[in-house]
């Protein structure tokens, strides 16, 4: 099983959002050149879930020059910190919009 | 006996109940319903609070300077500290500070200096290291990961599984084979620093604990200086079975507060909706889930104060570490389980904690010894015949 979230890049735009489930889950955000820009997770507390999540992204930061790609799980948390942690592994540091506090993440070497 | 907390325990019970009612529950309604972490704000505040309660450092022994509480006063306070959505895991979010690992009070002096004085400072922390994919609950066939002596230093190779806090520590306990030609007594229990090189966490276990994971580890010609070596040579088994009895006494403890604190919020409930004109208090399947849950609460918190208060009087309390850890953390799932039943649809979400709780309770039936294992225990204990 790929620890990376490796599915193929949709662009964000309403269509592919409206069509997001209104599940809990993950998510990463990329630019054009698919540079990851942000990895973040739809918790408890989102309204609809990764929908909800993705529609906030696409509000903030206008359509058709971003992608994403998403993955449905319950156990969000940790796929999350997961995530960031792979990141770090592979690129020095975090993508460019998280805030997470990179003393707090576990350190990761991926075979 | 009755078990009934004497004056002096009642004032700490009570203390640490207002803590969690005043201080740790409001905070929950902000947080991500799987948290199980405090905003570094809010806990900097209620550590400091901690402190001056006298309580920070729980478990940390008196002489290095902890609180000095016994083990029953440890179970009552391990009642109260769970009773909040994270608790079962994460009790009061860790804010009562940690005493590290138990096995490190067996250290040499240069390896406490090393590890277990920065551990209790909050320098260091470390991981347990004994879980292998061949196995966890009998260490001693399934221990597979090898320590090779190579002049003055050992070369480890290996693989453990489900690890908690391994990718977070700066060292670690590595249990190894030492003599592949014995069982229990060819294991050798070693501490590791976290940047010597052959140390990898290859991947995220993720289990029901949604904010919690285990890791995996690889250990690759891992050279660890024989000054390394924890207690012994060949004496690594009793290492990671001693303290063993004795945590599963706070272990269980804290799945009662769950349990209690679901009984609570269920007559809560079933007092005020109505079904079919009249409150579910009224009615007999209700009444015998309730009737239900409180005695598996007694009867759990019964054999769980047992257990502390053997051990407070120094006697043998494995047998009853066990039944309290069997005990405990099966009332307290069928208490959760019964109470998500009595509110319904609502109990299945995460607006309420039960659906957290019932998720990590499952956990608790398999984690600190499955409880097949505290059969065997208790069957040894009973029947006077060795485990094969």
């Amino acid at each position: 099983m790929s620890i990376r979230l490796d599915k193929p890049w949709r662009i964000l735009d309403e269509g592919s959002v409206e069509a997001l489930p209104g599940q809990l889950g993950v998510y990463q955000l990329a630019d054009e050149a698919e540079t990851i820009l942000l990895i973040g997770y739809a918790g408890g507390h989102s309204l609809f879930g990764l929908r909800s999540e993705l529609s906030s992204q696409l509000s903030a930061r206008g359509e058709g020059s971003f992608l994403f790609r998403c993955e449905v799980t319950m156990q969000y948390m940790s796929r999350y910190q997961e995530l960031l942690m792979l990141h770090l592994a592979d690129h020095g540091e975090l993508p460019r919009d998280n805030n997470d506090d990179v003393a707090t993440l576990g350190r990761l070497s991926p075979a | 006996m009755d078990f009934e907390p004497d004056q002096e325990q009642r004032l700490i019970v009570e203390t640490v109940r207002r803590f969690v009612q005043e201080e740790i529950a409001p905070l929950e309604g902000a947080l991500d319903p799987d948290a199980s972490e405090l905003e570094a704000e809010d806990r900097a505040r209620l550590v400091a609070k901690v402190k001056e309660m006298g309580f920070y450092g729980l478990d940390i022994p008196e002489e290095y300077g902890g609180p000095g509480i016994d083990i029953v006063t440890r179970t009552l306070m391990a009642i109260e500290m769970s009773q909040h959505r994270a608790g079962l895991y994460a009790p009061c979010y860790g804010v009562f500070g940690g005493a590290g690992l138990a096995q490190l009070y067996e250290a040499d002096d240069a390896q406490k200096e090393l590890y277990l004085y920065p551990t209790l400072r909050g320098e260091k922390r470390g991981f347990f290291g004994l879980t292998e994919p061949s196995g966890g609950s009998d260490p001693a066939r399934a221990i597979r990961t090898t320590a090779v002596r190579q002049g003055d230093d050992w070369i480890l190779n290996g693989e453990k599984t489900f690890i908690s806090g391994a990718d977070k520590a700066d060292f670690g306990l590595i249990f190894a084979r030492t003599d592949p030609t014995l069982g229990r007594e060819g294991i050798s229990c070693f501490l590791i620093d976290t940047d010597m090189p052959g140390f990898h966490v290859r991947r995220v276990i993720h289990t029901l604990r949604s904010s919690h994971y285990a890791t995996e580890i690889e250990i690759k010609d891992l050279r660890v200086p024989a000054a390394n070596v924890l207690g012994e040579v060949n004496g690594g088994f009793a290492i990671a079975t001693d303290r063993v009895s004795r945590q599963r006494i706070p272990y269980a403890a804290g799945c009662i507060g769950l349990a209690i604190k679901a009984q609570e919020m269920a007559i809560d409930y079933v007092n005020v909706r109505e079904t079919f004109g009249d409150v579910l208090a009224t009615r007999q399947a209700i009444q015998w889930m309730i009737v239900d849950n409180e005695t598996d609460i007694r009867t759990a918190r019964y054999f769980v104060l047992a257990a502390a208060d053997r051990a407070n009087r120094g006697l043998s309390f494995r047998t009853e570490a066990a039944m309290a850890k069997l005990i405990g953390t099966e009332a307290s799932a069928r208490v959760v389980d019964r109470v998500m039943q009595i509110h319904g649809g609502y109990g299945m979400t995460k607006d309420l904690p039960l659906e957290r709780w019932w998720r990590e309770l499952r956990i608790r039936r398999v984690g600190e010894g499955p409880n097949e294992i505290q059969r065997l225990i208790i069957a040894r204990n009973l029947i006077g015949r060795s485990l094969h």
